[in-house]
């Protein structure tokens, strides 16, 4: 069937059927492929991307439950905050693999859009969800406080 | 893995067609590398240029008329940094601007990209990058400048010796001329190449990028989404195929009934292969409802039906009798005889899956007497060579496109080529149509290829001083080369190299020392892992050598520090760590160190960790000061990185991560029961590199296997508890 997505402000309409994953119509259908596969089971966050702003896990997500809501992808973020922390996380070079970094990024722009000053504690409990199997995570630690600092 | 393959222990270059020759610039300990820079002598490079007026003086350099210099990196990228420690050595000698400068994955050709340590094999790891293409790449770069000034000295009329080079712009000061590369690339074309002992190579003092400042790295694309994994290749037509694996290794489909995944819309084909059944789809979602609606009857008769409990038992037994030797200094056995207070212990170490972030996936496409591979490929000679005999065609006919892996720790550089056998074998049913093989979390997670289950016991006396008398040390597990290419070479006499380094190679002083194998033959498909033997050899070695200074009632600072005389620089980067970490002030209450140091792939690694009791019985890692000594520190900020990430790696064995069987199936399947390490366990870190002048070697393993031993030492001190198993866990 046909299901119509507002993904980076592009309405799309994708032929798949309603159980669907988001992350799979998004990467095989609209063909953007930065938002990424790690395990499908909401453990991971590599599929992280947002819905009507709040980040979302993609993979456990039916199209069924996004249809006509705004989806935001790495490839779409523009806010002031979005371009802050890519800018840390290239300043302070954080990706290795690089694999997990859309979901990270899409983690911590979600959070800074919420919490302008967040903690060490803060930043655990938002980026928890997402594995780095490279153990970026001294850095991304650093390049949310980066970031936070370039917006206050 | 194939580590010392080829000994770094002289000052001289080899080049394929000179044989030796002395090698006077740059480093004081230099390599020995047999060089392959293609188009040696003085044959023009034109033929090479690969756009017209393009400059492309060897296989790993090309200067644009667009004023863009591509480097093509022989090893691939898989986080680790090559696409810009390669990129380095080439701008160093060429003087180029590091903003002209990208980065790309070469071809897959041995003759052209082969590793130097590996003989005539295209491949990456035992982090072998930087150490084997150092002098390659400065000569390479070297060879491009030399002939960039020939270039204008010829256009200008001037002699070459007058003409500089800096920043991508030749210039002559007595004229005032200057030009940028671009503008020199198509009469550099109609230049000679010069041969290599005309070229002169910067001593460290003229270094301007290497060790120098933080240069941004070169796989760029990682913050935006646009960097492209294999995971993220789509081809016209490109068919996805999802396996249903067998449920045990060993195992095969006897009996598929097929009609229902048939039913899924969007499934176009179903294909038995051996390694299980493959649903071929229009998109992933389809391709994993068809796979899981397959109806498939598992032939188990020769399946492995082992349990990790009894697997484990029957190894802990194996080390009460003498194995092979792998190593014998004086008499051990009889010391230990003779000794009147034997320690002794036992450490246990489970499998362990790589879990790469980015699960096992490859595209192939084959044609008539060729075949396209797309893949995050880390030994392409091997995936050239096992695929060309699937397809009954030769290896130069097999393609690869190398392409950004998410992540390998080892499990890209399968020495069966396991996975890209498996997506060649669908490809191949369904041939001109290109396929991608995507493996589920949970295929990755149940596909074997682990490191190895290893029990360990070493007994030990100590003397008068309380200094180590005897050290008999015994390992079982399954050998990760038999029957692979590299069994020939690094299997001798019965003893897998790969099972006894770190333990083999032991620094400590100790008069009577002998370690021991046993090889076990039955159990999963298992493989090297980030660091290899020494994931387990440094914990029983660092762990036990800490229990012998506290029985000898000694700092194990201080008693590591006099068993490693000779060893400077063990000593080296024992002795900045612990500094470094305030070894013996007072910590806050419930605080405790511990201090473990190691070599492996010749890099000198020591980490001291600080770690905190939890109420609920469990512990935290709080801090860790690392010292690293790899000779000459390419890139600092990338060095830096490979020591924060491989702890991290590291701490996920040492703190949760375990692969078992239950009668020969693998219990775990995804993130939530392979548990990996979380930015809340993640500790502070804090990098120390000692300056040096040696040859540079690798970073991306040795930071791993040095922090499950400084993370149990800091909780045996602090408990008084005997931890011998991985993952660590507090009575
Ligand atoms: S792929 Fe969605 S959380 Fe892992
Ligand atoms: S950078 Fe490799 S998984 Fe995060």
């Amino acid at each position: 069937m046909s299901v119509t997505l507002n993904v980076n402000g592009t309405e799309q309409s994708v032929e798949v059927s309603p159980d669907t994953p988001l992350l799979w119509a998004i990467r095989d259908h609209v063909r953007l492929t930065g938002t990424k596969f790690g395990c499908g089971l909401a453990q991971c966050g590599a599929c992280t991307l947002h819905v009507d702003g709040q980040p979302t896990r993609a993979c456990v997500t039916p199209v069924s439950a996004v249809e006509g809501k705004t989806i935001t992808t790495i490839e779409g973020i523009e806010s002031s905050t979005a371009k802050a922390v890519q800018q840390a996380w290239t300043e302070l070079e954080v990706a290795q693999c690089g694999y997990c970094q859309s979901g990270q990024i899409m983690s911590a722009v979600a959070l800074l859009e919420q919490n302008r000053n967040p903690s060490d504690a803060d930043i655990d409990a938002a980026m928890n969800g997402n594995i780095c199997r490279c153990a970026t995570y001294v850095r991304i630690r650093k390049a949310i406080k980066l970031a936070a600092e370039q917006l206050s | 893995m194939l580590r010392r393959k080829q000994r770094i222990d002289s000052a001289t270059v080899r080049t394929s067609r000179r044989g030796f020759l002395k090698f006077a610039g740059g480093v004081g300990a230099g390599l020995t590398l047999m060089m392959n820079l293609p188009q040696a002598a003085a044959e023009t490079a034109a033929a090479a240029a690969s756009k017209e007026g393009d400059f492309m003086p060897n296989a790993f350099v090309r200067i644009g008329t667009d004023n863009r210099v591509t480097v093509f990196i022989k090893h691939l990228e898989m986080g680790q940094g090559t696409f810009t420690g390669l990129a380095t050595l080439v701008a160093e000698e060429l003087d180029a601007a590091w903003e002209q400068i990208d980065s790309e994955h070469a071809a897959a050709d041995a003759g052209k990209y082969a590793n130097l340590f590996w003989g005539t094999v295209q491949g990456t790891g035992s982090s072998t990058a930087i150490a084997n293409a150092f002098m390659q790449m400065r000569l390479a770069g070297a060879t491009a400048r030399a002939m960039l000034v020939a270039a204008a000295a010829s256009e200008w009329r001037v002699p070459v010796a007058e003409i500089s080079v800096s920043q991508g712009v030749v210039s002559h000061a007595a004229s005032g001329r200057q030009a940028p590369f671009g503008d020199l690339a198509e009469p550099a074309t109609r230049q000679p190449v010069p041969p290599e002992d005309s070229l002169r190579l910067k001593t460290p003092q003229e270094f301007i990028y290497i060790g120098k400042q933080q240069q941004p790295r070169k796989d760029r694309g990682k913050t935006d989404g646009s960097a492209i994994f294999t995971q993220d290749i789509q081809l016209p037509d490109m068919l996805i195929a999802v396996v249903a694996h067998p449920p045990l290794f060993g195992a095969r489909a006897s009996g598929v009934d097929a009609a229902q995944a048939r039913q899924v819309p969007g499934v176009v084909d179903v294909v038995q292969i051996e390694s299980g059944v493959a649903v071929l789809a229009n998109d992933t979602w389809s391709a994993k409802k068809g796979r899981d609606a397959l109806k498939i009857h598992w032939d188990e008769s020769s399946a492995f039906k082992g349990s990790s409990p009894e697997i484990m038992a029957r190894y802990r037994e194996l080390t009460q009798a003498p194995g092979l030797p792998a190593r014998s200094d004086g008499d051990a056995a009889s010391a230990l005889a003779a000794g009147a207070n034997v320690i002794e212990a036992d450490f246990e170490f489970p499998y362990l899956a790589h879990a790469t972030m980015e699960p096992m996936n490859c595209v192939v496409r084959v044609g008539d007497g060729e075949c396209e591979i797309w893949n995050g490929d880390q030994i392409q000679t091997l995936d050239q060579g096992a695929a060309a005999q699937v397809l009954g065609i030769k290896p130069e006919q097999v393609r690869i496109h190398t392409l950004f892996a998410g992540g390998s720790f080892g499990r890209r550089a399968n020495p069966h080529s396991d996975y890209v056998l498996e997506a060649v074998r669908i490809a191949k049913s369904r041939p001109g149509t290109a396929v991608k093989l995507v493996w589920l979390r949970e295929d990755d997670t149940r596909a074997g290829y682990y490191r190895p289950a290893y029990a360990h016991k070493i007994r030990a006396t100590l003397d008068e001083n309380g200094m180590p008398e005897a050290w008999e040390h015994r390992i079982a597990g399954q050998s990760i080369l038999k029957g692979t290419a590299f069994e020939g070479g690094m299997v001798k006499d019965g003893v897998d190299s790969t099972s006894v380094e770190g333990a083999v190679n032991l620094p400590y002083r100790i008069p009577n020392l002998r370690v021991e194998l046993h090889t076990v033959e039955e159990g999963p498909p298992v493989q090297w892992w980030r660091s290899v033997g020494s994931t387990h050899t440094a914990f029983s070695t660092e762990v036990f050598i800490d229990r012998l200074a506290r029985a000898a009632g000694q700092d194990p600072v201080a008693y590591r520090m006099q068993l490693l005389e000779g060893h400077p620089r063990h000593q080296g980067v024992l002795k900045l760590a612990a500094e470094k970490a305030g070894w013996g002030s007072e910590l806050p209450a419930g605080r405790s160190l511990g201090v473990a140091v190691h070599e492996s792939f010749n890099t000198y690694v020591a980490q001291v960790a600080e770690v905190s009791l939890q109420d609920d019985g469990g512990f935290r890692v709080e801090r860790v000061v690392c010292a690293v000594d790899c000779g000459i520190a390419v890139n600092p900020d990338v060095i830096r990185a490979q020591m924060e990430g491989g702890i991290g790696y590291g701490l996920s064995p040492a703190m949760m991560s375990e692969i078992s069987l239950d009668q020969g199936r693998v219990a775990q399947s995804n993130f939530h029961d392979y548990q990996v390490l979380r930015i809340s366990q993640m500790p502070e870190i804090e990098v120390h590199i000692v300056p040096s002048a040696e040859a540079p070697t690798g970073v991306g393993e040795p930071g791993t296997p040095v922090i499950a031993p400084a993370v149990a030492n800091a909780l045996e001190s602090a408990t008084g508890q005997t931890l011998s198993r991985l993952p660590l866990k507090l009575a």
